[in-house]
């Protein structure tokens, strides 16, 4: 191997580890307040690069149906699992965040999605529509069963991903799009073209991580949710609200989510179901960095994201069943070293 | 009645298919059933029992269905001498995969099995020589003489007779001693290795056989299919087979065909009904599937099968032959010293937790160690019992040094011990409970197990049981589970558990906590019969009057360090044990 091309794996794997760095934090945030292995995570990328592409076609994005139905299963679930103490404001609520948000959030996609206003509004509805998925996912299948063990909480993972993945056959059928890139310029740097598209990436991967290290540092929301993660039953006692804690992290791992779809929907082929393979990479990344440290965690995104370059360009037929078995080494270690993992 | 049960199932194997009262189709659907079966009876014992969670048993039909294929088809070699070509080749792979998994820790392990479980996957759909992708096709069929069983009710009968054979021999695993330091497992591992059972050994060998139980069905599958791809051996059927475990019952080895038959039912029914319904063709029966899966997760997270038929029945006592009890252990002569402990010494970092303790337990005697909390009680105690390595110092037993002891190697000679924590399995019987104790007193292993061949042992053992559980005075709690008992009774379940294992030393670890002033003078009195009987007794007690009354010899620890030791009276006067309990005098 010549160095232009472990420059240009290099930049591959930086640019893949940084769309996996944003799921992997989303991931440990997700553990850290819920305890819940969130296999799903990469759905909400695949679903918001399918949904730029509805908009850049000028379609209305499937995506307002399916926030319609899973707003209308959450307040089915709430309202079942509360019904003894339901009252009006809290129907109310309900009926506004479930129903009549999605309502109103397909109405305003009928309308621009035809006007065809440009990347930006694309960008933006799509980020709008796949946030609210994220709370409406932990009070449907999380919030009922928080309690139980984290072995649990992962099947219960799994079966939502199940789910998760069937609807988004339905709603957004077989066929994979790629969407338009963020930028289309490149420029070079001695043998390596550096693409727009890549900077782009990186950078907004990094300005997102720095927003989410500030608000984890110094808002008190953030403060509230770092609270939950290290001392579940001591938050409670000082008045912070665990399902609020869940559904908060839910609808940040969501938006995390969704600017990673943003962000690789331009670099590959996104099918309703990419985002497993996605999801399950930065849970590699995740777990190497213990399911507890966020800057861990973007780290091992960076090394998973150039190990499968590397990989690729090795061996590429066996490119997942390598870094996928990367993993257990690690987890062997992780089980050495760190005090029992037990519930 | 239950004898009937057997020879029933038997005939309705054989007679059933033939009969015309299913259609072939539904035959042939119970023919994935029984596969799927197989697979999840493995399941059950490694996760319902055993505690060890894998998404990745799809993997093992995988190299049970490959290996067969690999073979019948290249050499022409008959399907039924691939058999154990099959079991082999899972075997291996289990053996290797399982060394590292059974080390996994928590929720690593699960982690763990669904890392491999995805690394197969791609791994079978990227070698070329199986196929890649598109897998392979053309394996032949199985025969008896000229005949070719491809007919869904003539393979119904081998699927199920294996069934059934994997049924009988893992119930029989599980209700001798190996299943019980099994499900012992699954609590945590100091009770297990306490009484002699080394965790990761015995994990693994449950994970190679729940393996090989996938290595047989993978078998099956590729020889009723009679064409592999690597599709059925990915994640999310590994995941479908986890679900058919949990939801028939954790560990219920019927639960297993009853969660199988469930899921495999419902599939089928979604993927008809559903298009008929909804009106075009899509994945639906996956989101139905996800919504369930969920849904029985909220509802009944400990499966379908103790609902129905209640919780799991305690094993029958029956009087063993006369002769079959093992010979007791030995008592060590009179004047002997049992346990030495010289100098032990235990820093944890910086902290020293015990400073250079010299004490000795003679044979025959009741030695009381004591000490304000914090004092370092537990931490000898636990140097003594092998469950911490010794920074420095020497333990001896019976004058023989013990270096890097283990839990278990101190079990094998004689030491019985309680812990401050009850260490009991709950869903299990209590005397199940207290048959652990005399795990080391049984030889079966596995195989004899699986055979049936250890009923006379197991009359033994559940006996031993029985008798200890009389001297503790619970006989009549003997079959209910031990998670129903109140703390005192679990403390004297423990001591039972100990005396199971006939000891020579037996090491208390706070046996008087939680128990009424009337189960206190009857523990007292027990131990006393068994000072009587030439057995030593070690015990860590913060019940003053119940050691002082009790005790010999009294060893008094203060930050780590003995300062007093000697008989109750001389300890009770000794200034620096006064200053230690009630604080300095102004």
């Amino acid at each position: 191997m010549d160095s232009t091309i472990f420059l240009f794996l290099l930049q591959d794997g930086i640019i893949n580890g940084a769309v996996y760095a944003l799921a992997a934090i989303a991931l440990v945030l997700i553990f850290a307040v819920t305890r819940v292995i969130f296999v799903p995570q990469g759905e909400f990328v695949a679903f918001t690069a399918l949904t730029i592409a509805a908009l850049e076609n000028g379609k209305l994005p499937p995506t307002v149906w399916l926030l319609l139905a899973l707003g209308v299963l959450a307040a089915l679930s709430e309202i079942a699992q509360y019904r003894a103490e339901m009252t009006l404001k809290r129907l109310a609520r309900i009926a506004a965040f479930d129903i009549v948000l999605p309502l109103v959030f397909i109405a305003i996609a009928t309308v621009v999605a035809p006007m065809k206003l440009g990347e930006a509004v694309y960008i933006l509805l799509a980020v709008v529509l796949v946030i609210p998925m994220g709370p409406m996912i932990y009070r449907i299948a999380f919030e009922p069963i928080a309690h139980s063990s984290v072995l649990v909480l992962l099947m219960v993972a799994f079966g939502v991903h199940f789910s998760l993945t069937g609807l988004g056959l339905v709603f957004f059928g077989p066929e994979g799009i790629g969407t338009a890139p963020l930028s289309s310029q490149s420029f070079s740097l001695g043998a390596l073209v550096i693409t727009g598209q890549s900077v782009a990436v990186v950078a907004t991967t990094a300005i997102f991580l720095a927003l989410f290290a500030l608000f984890f540092g110094r808002s008190l929301l953030g403060k509230a949710l770092r609270a939950c993660s290290s001392n579940r039953i001591g938050a409670r006692l000082v008045g912070i609200p665990t399902s609020i804690a869940g559904q908060v992290s839910f609808g940040i791992a969501a938006f995390m989510g969704a600017i990673s779809g943003v962000l690789v929907g331009p670099l590959m082929t996104v099918y309703y179901d990419s985002g497993f393979l996605i999801g399950l990479k930065a849970f590699v990344a995740a777990i190497l960095g213990g399911l507890l440290s966020y800057p861990l965690a973007v780290v091992a995104s960076l090394a998973v994201g150039f190990a499968e370059a590397l990989f690729s360009f090795w061996a590429s037929a066996f490119k997942e069943v390598l870094v996928f078995a990367l993993i257990v080494p690690v987890l062997l270690w992780r089980s050495f070293t760190s005090p029992e993992g037990h519930d | 009645m239950r004898r009937a049960i057997a020879p029933l199932f038997a005939l309705v194997i054989l007679v059933l298919p033939f009969t015309g009262l299913l259609s072939d189709y539904w035959v042939a659907l119970f023919d994935y059933i029984g596969i799927a079966s197989l697979v999840a009876i493995g399941l059950v014992l490694l996760t319902g029992v055993g505690g060890m969670t894998s998404f990745g048993q799809a993997a093992f039909v995988g190299f049970g269905a490959y290996a067969t294929a690999v073979v019948t088809i290249d050499t022409g070699l008959s399907p039924w001498l691939s058999l154990p070509v099959s079991v082999a080749v899972t075997g291996i792979a289990a053996l290797l995969i399982g060394a590292i998994t059974v080390r996994l820790s928590g929720h690593y392990l699960p982690l763990g099995t669904i890392a491999w479980g995805i690394s197969f996957y791609y791994l079978f759909g990227n070698i070329s020589w199986l196929g890649a992708h598109d897998g392979m096709s053309g394996i032949p069929p199985l025969h008896i003489g000229s005949h070719a069983l491809i007919a869904p009710e003539e393979f119904f009968v081998v699927v199920w007779v294996v069934v059934v054979i994997a049924v009988v021999a893992t119930q029989n695993l599980l209700r001798g001693r190996m299943g019980r330091a099994v499900r012992a497992l699954r609590q945590g591992v100091h009770a297990a290795e306490a009484f002699g059972v080394y965790t990761p050994s015995t994990k693994l060998k449950v994970f190679v056989y729940a393996a090989m139980l996938a290595g047989v069905a993978g078998w099956l599958y590729a020889h009723f299919q009679r064409s592999v791809s690597p599709g059925p051996f990915g994640i999310i059927p590994g995941t479908e087979y986890l679900l058919m475990a949990v939801l028939g019952g954790a560990g219920r080895v019927y639960g297993a065909i009853l969660g199988a038959t469930a899921i495999i039912v419902l599939r089928d029914q979604l993927q008809s009904v559903l298009p008929l319904i909804v009106g075009s063709a899509g994945n639906y029966e996956i989101i139905v599937f996800g919504a369930i899966l969920v849904l029985i997760l909220r509802l009944a997270s400990d499966g379908i099968w103790p609902i129905l038929f209640g919780p799991q029945a305690a094993p029958r006592i029956v009087t063993p032959p006369p002769d079959a009890a093992p010979p007791p252990r030995p008592r060590p002569a009179a004047d002997a010293v049992l346990v030495e402990a010289d100098a032990v010494r235990k820093e944890f970092g910086g902290l020293v937790a015990v400073n250079d303790v010299s004490f000795a337990v003679p044979a025959g005697r009741i030695v009381g160690l004591i000490g304000p909390n914090g004092a370092g009680k537990s931490t000898t105690f636990n140097l003594v019992t092998g469950v911490l390595p010794l920074t420095a110092g020497r333990i001896s037993f019976e004058g023989r040094p013990l270096s890097h002891h283990r839990p278990q190697q101190m079990a094998a000679l004689g030491l019985g011990r309680t812990f401050q924590h009850a260490e009991i399995v709950p869903d299990m019987s209590v005397i199940e409970n207290v048959a652990l104790g005399a795990h080391l007193r049984g030889h079966a292993g596995m195989m004899q197990a699986m055979a049936g061949l250890d009923r006379v042992e197991e009359m033994v053992l559940l006996d031993i049981a029985r008798q200890q559980l009389a001297r503790v005075g619970l006989s009549d709690v003997a079959t209910v589970p031990a998670g129903s008992l109140a703390l005192g009774q679990l403390r004297l379940v423990e001591v039972a558990r100990a005396l199971a294992l006939d000891p020579i030393l037996v090491l208390l670890d706070e046996p008087a906590a939680g128990l009424r002033v009337g189960e206190k003078k009857a523990l007292a009195r027990l131990l006393r019969e068994l000072r009587a009987e030439g057995i030593s007794i070690l015990l860590v007690e913060h019940d003053m009057d119940f050691v002082m009354n009790l005790a010999d010899h009294l060893v008094v620890l203060d930050f780590g360090t003995k300062i007093a030791e000697g008989g109750a009276g001389e300890v009770k006067n000794d200034p620096k044990v006064i200053e230690a309990y009630l604080g300095g005098v102004a």
